[in-house]
């Protein structure tokens, strides 16, 4: 994919007028709390200029190592899932009257135009799956909807992969290769860029473009490919459906379930887990009532209780649900694997459990 | 269902007692355009909410042609199902629906009809009970069998006694333990097999407790019942009922959106496996 201009790195804060001045409110990586989160982004000095991820199963580390690079690590704990499916969202609202009638309205979503710098490829192919399930359902989901009607994607290519990431074993990663308004390949001096969209398009011509040198060009592929000869993990298939639903009562989910805490941290971090729960929040005064819902995981007792049983009441059929739906159900649900190959799970679980090589223990090396 | 979240206003009509825990709640919308707009088919559930507690899904008793007046059996078990059996006719509740998908009625025309239910298992099945008794020509010979624990747990009994009185009606009622004066058989809803007319052709619809229906689903297939004539009605926690939270998932299966009613190759492969 040619790239249509190079933008140098002392321009970036016009990319940010340039997007405000379109009418959106920009987020974009920053360093906040220890690890590179999304947050609000008005000037490109926020950016994380100089700062590289150190991530491991079970760890997750920052670094400042003084180089010119602004998206030099891979990701931090969340990607774009929190921006359109947001951990808390109040769905409706419930007024009783004096004489005892019900009044239910549903809360109108509010949404901002929004802008997002610096998604990476394994988020973009997240997105699609989210865009999947609460867009092209029975329904779509009207908060989901309202904030994402209006969101401009700014990609940028990975470079850097944390040991913990595996996309190119998932065919989402590292180079981002559609599913955004324009893309941005960070090389020594600046960014190739590369549109995606009309409103990408849009974009780039506000922008001060130089012509793209051909070792720029070059420089940038150089990079990508070493993205992904640097990966360390994979899965075994891109279709594991058939091998895990095979291998249901395999030993290691015992062994795994003896080492997982069933806290939901993998669930809370991957960039495609859809669970929530509806719960009421009656107002003191007794006149109204809230109803929101809330992030869930599989991996909590009550995600699958039913009047007095539940039926994954042990961390081994916790485990077992979450995997054979990730990397399984997901084929008959939405025509592919639900993993992305971010490697947020094995970063933010605090035992370190690692998807790849479970998923390898139970359905065996295969080669497809 | 433009908006599928939305709850709308529901009036209690009228409160049964069915059995000590087990009630039925005959409700209608107070909005008589959306009275006007609801329809839904047997084997369909609602979500009724109890205002500033909660929502539960309930399969749909009625007939679709009971006049806007829709039944929900319930077991008060839990802070919904609980609260709502505290409530009086005239009171209000949140109503939206229906959900999922029914019964297989097109598929079930011409032929000889078996249910086969356990316990409250028998909700979902009345609604589709009710749906061939009125639409007799529509449909062959009707069994329907019914197991519960004890035989203090059943509920309805008049009702099954009048089916039982019907022209080409079956009626067996079974219970693993009896109290003095039990008019059906002693054992598990199979032990009906034998007297019931179960013959190859016929379409089975069942709901009930899953090892139960993993026992039966074993015993018509040993009777030559095609496996895809066996329909079951499946229960999982549900909270959206639009196939989105994920609570109800049986492998790759939403069940408040795919089902509650499947086809039995569609669940075979996880049916009765612990933990889906």
């Amino acid at each position: 994919m040619a790239a249509t201009g190079f933008l140098l790195r002392g321009y970036a804060q016009n990319l940010l007028d340039a997007l405000m001045g379109m009418g959106y409110r920009c987020v974009g990586p920053q360093v906040r709390n220890g690890a590179i989160t999304y947050d609000i982004l008005s000037h490109a000095s926020d950016l994380p200029w100089g700062w590289h991820d150190d991530q491991k199963p079970g760890s997750y580390r920052l670094e400042r190592d003084g180089s010119p690079w602004g998206f030099a690590w891979a990701n931090g704990p969340q990607g774009l899932k929190p921006l359109l499916f947001a951990p808390v969202d109040t769905l409706q609202t419930a007024r009783r009257t004096e004489d005892g009638a019900l009044h239910f309205e549903g809360a109108t979503p509010h949404a901002i135009a929004t802008a997002v710098l610096g998604v990476r490829a394994c988020d973009l192919a997240a997105l699609r799956l989210q865009d999947q399930h609460f867009l092209e359902g029975l329904v779509p989901d009207p908060h989901y909807a309202a904030r994402r009607a209006d969101l401009f994607l700014i990609a940028v290519h990975c470079t850097r992969p944390a040991v913990t990431c595996f996309c190119a074993s998932t065919g989402d990663g590292p180079r981002a290769e559609h599913g955004f308004d324009l893309a941005l390949g960070e090389t020594v001096g600046g960014f190739l860029v590369t549109t995606g969209s009309a409103a990408g398009e849009d974009l780039a011509d506000r922008l001060p473009l130089q012509a793209v040198l051909p070792k720029e060009q070059d420089a940038l592929e150089a990079s990508i490919a070493a993205a992904v000869a640097g990966q360390q993990r994979r899965l075994p298939s891109r279709d594991l459906r058939a091998a895990l639903f095979a291998k249901l009562h395999h030993p290691r989910w015992e062994e795994v379930a003896a080492r997982c805490l069933s806290c939901g941290n993998c669930t809370a971090v991957c960039p495609s887990c859809f669970c929530y729960a509806e719960s009421e929040q009656p107002a003191l005064d007794g006149l109204s009532s809230m109803h929101t819902r809330r992030w869930d995981s599989c991996f909590t007792q009550g995600h699958s209780a039913i009047h007095g049983t539940v039926i994954r009441s042990g961390t081994r059929e916790r485990y077992r649900q979450w995997l054979t739906h990730k990397l399984g159900g997901w084929h008959d649900q939405y025509g592919r694997s639900g993993c992305v190959g971010c490697g947020r799970c094995i970063t933010w679980c605090p035992v370190g459990i690692d998807i790849t090589e479970e998923a390898t223990s139970i359905c065996g090396e295969s080669h497809v | 269902m433009s908006e599928p979240h939305i709850l709308r206003e529901a009036i209690i009509r009228e409160r049964i007692q069915e059995s000590p825990t087990i009630f039925t709640l005959r409700l209608a919308f107070t909005d008589p355009e959306q009275r006007a707009r609801y329809s839904f088919q047997p084997g369909q559930f609602n979500m009724v909410a109890l205002y500033g507690v909660g929502q539960s899904p309930i399969s749909i008793v009625s007939d679709p042609k009971d006049e806007h007046l829709l039944d929900h059996t319930i077991r008060g078990l839990g802070r919904v199902s609980l609260g709502l059996s505290r409530l009086t006719p005239g009171e209000r509740v949140g109503l939206r629906g229906p959900y999922g998908r029914g019964w297989p009625l097109v598929a079930a025309q011409g032929r000889n009809i078996v249910l086969v239910t356990g316990g409250l298992g028998c909700a979902p099945a009345v609604s589709v009970i009710r749906y061939i008794l009125r639409r007799r020509d529509r449909f062959g010979h009707l069994t329907i069998l019914q197991g519960v624990k004890h035989s203090d747990d059943l509920i309805w009994r008049q009702q099954y006694e009048r089916w039982s009185k019907l022209p080409d009606v079956h009626v067996g009622l079974a219970a693993d333990v009896s109290a003095p004066g039990w008019f059906g058989q002693v054992g598990p809803v199979t032990v009906l097999f034998d007297r019931a007319p179960i013959t190859p052709g016929s379409l089975v619809m069942m709901c009930g407790p899953e090892m139960m229906m993993r026992a039966v689903v074993t015993e018509l297939l040993r009777r030559g019942i095609d496996e895809n004539d066996i329909w079951l009605s499946m229960e999982r926690n549900m909270h959206c009922a639009v196939g989105l939270c994920g609570h109800c998932q049986i492998g790759p299966h939403f069940v408040c959106r795919d089902g509650p009613v499947f086809s039995y190759p569609e669940l075979k492969a996880l049916l009765g496996e612990r933990g889906f």
